[in-house]
């Protein structure tokens, strides 16, 4: 390759597939790669965040995105003035989102410590009592989020209003319903990042140090030393699990063997126990069933709690693995001995000055790392389920409103201009005409639907233009697993054995049929003992590990899903890989290494 | 076992304070034999005997008499004295209460079973203690009169040429070091070698490092075929790293001819790894098991049993303390620990994964 050819192609360079022509029509004009600036964007390199992002955005769904880079860069840049590093700046392209970290100066490094030392110090320094503040406030959030109700306008306003002298009417609620909503996305995008850093920050210190002890060290084992056995992470599925057995020792499995999650719980409500059990079911779903199959991300996500046949499936296969003799609870004892065993026998093998220091960075790390996984369950899956489940009651308003024929329309419009859908409402209901959008919008959702679905046939690059000669921006390396190391792979280098390379996200060696799974609705596809090949998974899939063999993903780091579940599962597992899903087929025999971070293709 | 407990001690009777009397070898197959670590069983001929042979045969004032006023930087006066003193050794009997005690434990092994007789110098003190005494090993003797007489061609190659001249030179006196000697059940390995609990390479303790091939370890020891190598984490116990090597020759017990015998490996099972991935790590578990039971990283020499079932087949047969990383002082870090929050900057400045 000579010095002037780029290793990834330019965001200006890029076809749309057939069928996405005119796809920037659809997004805001701050998320796309900009003629007038190609020079300075061309400078940079970008790699495409199809860790979060699997598949290209409605128009509505970008608010995540939107969100989350600013909720980043605002604790990085303005909060915590993290020294080298500022926000992570981000592009859509084909519809797939592209993030580029953006660096401080050298220069202007060294005057940023004083003040990170006092902002992040002041954290550190007081992790529980802010933290437990911090739950206050996201609880608070989304209470208030629950209680957000969006009502079609009356035909009259109501006559007590008027006789008590309101003088406003039923528009102004929902004005400020919709603009509550989304400022409480906002406000808990803004929480979400609000310790997230420094709990990476203190576990990179600690795993820099460890590393510098023992350079061949595995990354699972210190991952395994900070690791929780009890993260609310796993509460959705253990409460599953509860649910299976309190059903074995009721005797009620048989009534489990309908395929209908109503038929099931009418019946249960007729049988002995039944009512005990359903009782137990009703305390777990709020709000261990805010949960989604998906990551949060997507309004498409499919919530347990709307969709109670996603956790009875789960359910269903617990009972059945129960009576099969299996043991399907995690052996949190055993974890946990387990935790210290490894965590001791490191520690044996320093030095006492050594010591000293270990200690120390462990405590740090153990006291910050819950953060890092609890998080999870409470903003993605909590907050933002609900947020969903508000939009889709809005989006299904509309549409009976006449403004669009499916329930997911709202979805193909920004949240810019759901607000001026609510205008259009708002008047044509006052003026007492009828709505324009009615002959507007339902042509142009089909059109927008059709691009991005257009847009889904082709695969996202995964970067752009030139990478540095390092990476050396420490979130980018520990959240996306991108190292000089892992864009090696991506473009096919050091791979000269035939075998896929990623990262040893955790430890084991096991040979089995791949299952290759691209989106949740596929997870009932799994045979135990498969081993699961997908670009990326989610905590929500925890049902799944109890039954398959290994995981392997394109995307993610040491700290991705994946591998925080599979070690927690005890089963190896190969992250980052960049296309195994691809190269991979359902059916292929392959052996997954999480020791050496590599699969290979046997047959 | 039948063992007088002065000429003759059962591994399993040997306690730390017996160290001066079984020397290093016996005693850490003693100690291993005591907590429980599979060995093959077996006894020691104590210095005792050594010291009885010494006096009674009138050998001391021998050895005295061939090694006075010999110049220790005269290699061929030295090597005609050594020579001298192992003839002088071999053609005295052994003292007849010292033979009977060792036919007595021998007996008690069954009848005519094949055995390694082993040196077992007591020269621990000293910093090489290899090199005091000749390490001599005689493999897969069958018979009390076999047995007898490896023994006695034990204690004299303490006076081998190059022992003789390690202690001239180190100004050891003869008489402070002493022959035990190691008498233990043949193992029929299937497959032996070395595991080493650090890498020996970078002396990593996080790794634990096995060397294997078929049949007896001492091919693996000598350096006559390259083995299969396999690289274990210590604290994970998982493979990390293996390369499985052309094996082409094992050394096998003839127990017919009494002695062993050199033979290549079919093709077939060359390029075979010689270890399951279970017996890999069991190797691993027993290496780790000794290090954290001799407090320090240990050189251990291990076999499978052919003749026992699978789970029970792995044997200790050597554990000593690794010696050229355990002596190293570590590299001090160039600069001090970074701790606290400037570590944390350091960190967010200069994260792991951004070096090269």
């Amino acid at each position: 390759m000579d010095a002037q050819t780029p290793l990834f192609p330019s965001a200006y360079d890029m076809k749309a597939p057939a069928g996405a022509e005119g796809w920037e029509s659809i997004y805001p004009y701050y998320v796309l790669f900009r003629p007038e600036k190609r020079a300075e964007e061309d400078g940079k390199f970008w790699f495409c965040n199809s860790q979060h992002w699997p598949t290209p955005f409605r128009p509505f769904d970008t608010i995540m995105v939107d969100f989350a880079t600013k909720g980043l860069g605002q604790y990085n840049t303005r909060h915590l003035l993290v020294p080298p590093a500022n926000g992570v700046d981000y592009r859509i392209l084909n519809g797939y989102v592209y993030f580029s970290p953006i660096g401080v100066a050298p220069e202007d490094i060294e005057a940023r410590i004083p003040q990170f030392l006092e902002r992040a110090g002041h954290y550190y320094m007081n992790w529980d009592a802010l933290l437990a503040n911090w739950k206050t406030k996201v609880m608070a959030a989304i209470e208030e989020l629950d209680a957000i109700q969006f009502e079609p306008l009356p035909e009259v306003v109501d006559v007590d209003w008027v006789k008590e002298g309101r003088g406003l009417d039923n528009t102004y609620d929902l004005f400020n319903r919709y603009d509550d909503a989304i400022r409480l996305c906002y406000k808990i995008w803004q929480y979400h990042f609000e310790f997230l850093n420094l709990g990476y920050a203190a576990y990179l210190d600690f795993f820099g140090f460890l590393k510098g002890e023992f350079p061949q060290i595995p990354d699972q084992a210190i991952a395994k030393m900070v690791q929780g056995v009890d993260s609310e992470l796993f509460r959705p599925d253990d409460e599953l699990k509860k649910l299976a057995k309190l059903a074995v020792e009721k005797g009620l499995s048989p009534v489990f063997e309908s395929d209908h999650v109503d038929v099931i719980l009418a019946d249960l409500a007729t049988k002995p126990g039944g009512k005990e059990w359903l009782a137990a079911w009703e305390e777990a779903k709020d709000p261990w069933f805010n949960f989604t199959s998906g990551n949060g991300f997507y309004s498409t996500d499919k919530y347990w709690i709307d969709h109670l046949d996603i956790p009875m499936t789960y359910l269903k296969d617990y009972i059945k693995r129960i009576e099969a003799g299996d043991e399907i609870m995690r052996p949190t004892d055993k974890l946990l001995a387990e935790r210290d065993r490894i965590t001791a026998e490191y520690r044996e093998m320093m030095d006492d000055e050594a010591q000293a220091v270990f200690d120390q960075k462990l405590g740090l790390s153990r006291t910050v790392f819950p953060y890092v996984e609890d998080h999870n369950f409470y903003i993605e899956h909590w907050a933002l389920g609900v947020f969903w489940r508000k939009m889709r009651q809005l989006s299904k308003l509309l549409m009976d409103q006449g403004l669009w024929d499916s329930e997911d329309g709202m979805f193909f419009l920004s949240r810019n201009e759901v607000r001026d859908v609510l205008w259009d409402y708002s008047a044509a209901w006052a003026i007492g005409t009828s709505l324009q959008g009615a002959t507007h919008w339902p042509e142009e959702i089909r059109r927008r639907r059709g691009i991005v679905d257009a847009l889904a046939s082709q695969s996202p690059q995964p970067a752009l233009n030139n990478p540095p000669e390092v990476i050396t921006e420490p979130f980018t390396i520990m959240l996306w697993g991108i190292t000089s190391d892992s864009i090696k792979r991506w473009v096919g280098e050091g791979s000269t054995d035939g075998a896929l390379h990623g990262m040893a996200g955790s430890p084991g060696v096991v040979e089995g049929v791949a299952r290759v799974l691209r989106s949740p609705d596929q997870l009932g596809e799994l045979q135990k003992g498969e081993i699961l090949v997908t670009p990326v998974t989610a905590p929500s899939w925890a049902p799944v590990f109890g039954k398959i063999g290994a995981a392997v993903t394109d995307i993610g780091g040491m700290m991705s899903h994946a591998a925080i579940v599979c070690r927690e599962y005890g089963l190896p597992a190969v992250t980052g890989t960049g296309n195994a899903s691809s190269r991979i087929k359902t059916g292929m025999r392959v052996r997954v290494d999480g020791n050496a971070g590599t699969v290979t293709i046997l047959e | 076992m039948k063992t007088d407990g002065r000429y003759t001690l059962s591994f399993d009777a040997i306690g730390k304070h017996d160290l001066a009397r079984v020397g290093g070898k016996c005693a850490s197959l003693g100690e291993m034999t005591q907590a429980g670590v599979a060995v093959p069983p077996g006894f020691a001929v104590t210095t005792d005997g050594y010291l009885a042979m010494l006096e009674q045969t009138g050998l001391r004032a021998e050895i005295e008499r061939h090694l006075h006023g010999v110049d220790p930087e005269d290699f061929d006066a030295l090597d005609r004295a050594a020579q001298a003193i192992r003839i002088r050794i071999r053609g005295h009997r052994i003292p007849s209460e010292v033979e009977a005690a060792i036919r007595d434990a021998y007996a008690s092994m069954g009848g005519d079973t094949p055995v390694a007789v082993r040196s077992s110098a007591t020269a621990e003190d000293l910093p090489d203690a290899s090199f005091a005494g000749q390490q001599d090993t005689y493999l897969w003797v069958r018979g009390a009169d076999a047995v007898v007489e490896k023994v006695r061609d034990c204690w004299a190659s303490l006076f081998a040429t190059r022992a003789v001249a390690y202690r001239e030179r180190n100004r050891i006196p003869h008489a402070d070091v002493n022959m035990s000697v190691g008498v233990q059940k043949m193992v029929n390995a299937r497959a032996a070698g070395v595991a080493m609990s650090l890498d020996p390479v970078n002396g990593d303790r996080t790794r634990i490092v096995i060397d294997a091939s078929w049949g007896l370890g001492e091919m693996v020891v000598s350096g006559v075929v390259t083995p299969d190598n396999y690289s274990v984490e210590k604290v994970l116990m998982e493979i990390i790293d293996r390369k499985i090597s052309d094996k082409h020759v094992e050394l096998i017990g003839d127990a017919e001819r009494g002695e062993t015998v050199e033979r290549e490996v079919d093709e077939a099972r060359r390029a075979t790894p010689c270890l399951s991935d279970a017996q890999v790590i069991a190797v691993a578990q027993l290496a780790k098991r000794l290090e954290k039971q001799n407090g320090c990283p240990q050189d251990v020499e291990w076999a499978i049993d052919a003749d026992l079932p699978d789970g029970e087949n792995l044997l200790a047969l050597q554990s000593r303390p690794e010696t050229i990383w355990s002596q190293k002082k570590k590299d001090k870090p160039r600069n001090p620990y970074a701790t606290g929050m400037m570590s944390i900057v350091g960190t967010l400045n200069n994260p792991y994964g951004s070096k090269r």
